[in-house]
């Protein structure tokens, strides 16, 4: 998967969305148009309300784009059926979201192996494998523990873990740091830098966190469904400078 | 591409067993108002039942003095026989009636209340059908607990209204075997109940898009 730099993982080609909302419409992506490089750290920055969210469901094939295309890996995901669909989120790419979206009723392990029990792998794969990612994020003694005996940095973890449970070639993070403090923010931000740097993972995440910029190789302004500008990591630094 | 695309994506059936049985138990005390629905709509079924089936048992072997009690009662046997009566029918029918409308709305909520789990089990890469089979699944078992308790109270508190009216010469010949057919037959009814109220819900939540179930408020 990890071949020339210049092969897009994503490709957006003119993506709309639109949302009916009682009477009227609402235009939530109003024609989006963006490359996503392979080990790229890509932010997608905007303030709510701007179609972020909608626009990390377009890139993760959660959602249909009402027009436009999306491609991942070169391939149309609108030309794939159901079971290729989930293939296509079972092993390429790692969900990671604001709520941290666990299976309240699996304990951390359970809820780490499900995408790996998709998969098809072995009970005794699989759980060697939970155990081996429980351990990257730091959680392996906590491993019998249910999402509500555990705190939220500690919940985002296993988010992360999961995540990287079928070694995906994109992990895309919805405010990955929007429900958790500053400190655990950092640690997750810490934690998927690393992830894309030791492992060559593709992350795609869309936030308002301005800690998220430090660690960014881009960052894609969004406003009112639009892309605002584009800016590289090099130019980054100067605008943090100007913040602070 | 297209051909690394057509590599598996499973999801067995012992783990279904295990998944399911496993949230059935943990939101136990969830699971057990759906549950008692269940229980509550066969429990007056089987007692119904379960009073003719006793009658049907004793009437033969009855004295006169017990015959001239049972039918002082309100009871009316039809060519011999207690609970065939258009009356009779009717009565197990509406009480039916209106308990499928508790089940489909109890088991519509429990799936409702679930849209983000159903929502987090797709972006993991699960099939629409193994959400179905999850669901299905539950229903089963919660059919199984209500029905198989609904109707254990149903007949025993049937025979001891019975007793109680007549006196223990009543259950001297318990119709053991058609008691415990009508005790299988109405669980079954509470399975069947519990999955015709899931499957609608189920099959609507499982064809949802992903970021459309996420975004569902718990």
């Amino acid at each position: 998967m990890k071949q020339d730099a210049d092969h897009n993982v994503v490709r957006l080609s003119e993506v709309v969305k639109t949302f009916r909302m009682g009477g009227n419409t609402v235009e939530a992506l109003k024609g989006i148009d963006l490359s996503i490089r392979v080990g790229e750290y890509l932010s997608i920055m905007g303030p709510s309300g701007s179609g972020k969210s909608t626009l990390f469901n377009m890139i993760g094939a959660l959602d249909k784009p009402s027009s436009g295309r999306v491609f991942i890996d070169e391939v149309d995901v609108a030309q794939l059926d159901a079971y290729e669909l989930a293939w296509l989120r079972c092993r390429k790419i790692g969900y990671i979201f604001q709520t941290f979206n666990l299976i309240q009723v699996m304990t951390a392990i359970e809820n780490v192996t499900l995408p790996m029990i998709f998969a098809g792998m072995s009970r005794d794969e699989y759980l060697e494998k939970g155990m081996e990612l429980l351990k990257v994020v730091g959680l392996a003694e906590r491993h019998h523990h249910k999402p509500s005996e555990l705190s939220g940095g500690q919940q985002q973890r296993v988010a992360v873990a999961r995540a990287l449970a079928n070694d995906p070639a994109i992990i895309l993070a919805d405010e990955p740091t929007g429900n958790l403090d500053l400190h655990t923010g950092e640690e997750i931000i810490s934690l998927l830098k690393q992830l894309s740097t030791e492992r060559g993972v593709t992350i795609i995440s869309a936030t308002h966190d301005i800690k998220m910029l430090n660690v960014s190789d881009r960052v894609v302004w969004i406003r009112d469904g639009r892309i605002h500008r584009i800016e590289d990591r090099e130019n980054l630094k100067i605008r943090v400078g100007e913040i602070a | 591409m297209k051909q690394a695309v057509k590599r598996q994506i499973v999801l067995p059936w012992s783990q279904v067993l295990r998944i399911s049985f496993n949230s059935v138990r943990v939101r136990l005390f969830r699971s057990l108002i759906t549950t008692m629905t269940l229980a509550l709509a066969v429990s007056f079924v089987a007692y119904t039942w379960a009073g003719y089936e006793i009658l049907n048992g004793v009437w033969p072997h009855a004295d006169e003095s017990l015959r001239q009690s049972i039918l002082g009662a309100g009871y009316e046997p039809v060519d011999g026989n207690f609970g065939s009566g258009a009356k009779d029918r009717w009565l197990a029918f509406l009480s039916l009636l209106v308990c499928v409308v508790g089940i489909v709305n109890a088991q519509l909520m429990s799936v409702t209340e679930r849209f983000r789990e159903i929502g987090t089990f797709k972006c993991l890469g699960a099939l629409n059908t193994f959400v179905v089979r999850i669901f299905v699944l539950e229903a089963i078992y919660q059919g199984f607990m209500g029905g198989f308790a609904g109707s254990l109270a149903g007949i025993l508190v049937t025979s001891a209204s019975l007793v109680v009216k007549f006196g223990w010469r009543v259950v001297l010949d318990y119709p053991l075997a058609s008691v415990a057919l009508t005790c299988l037959e109405t669980t079954l009814l509470a399975v069947l109940l519990s999955l015709l109220g899931v499957i609608y819900p189920a099959l609507v939540a499982a064809r949802m898009q992903p970021a459309v179930a996420l975004r569902a408020e718990a």
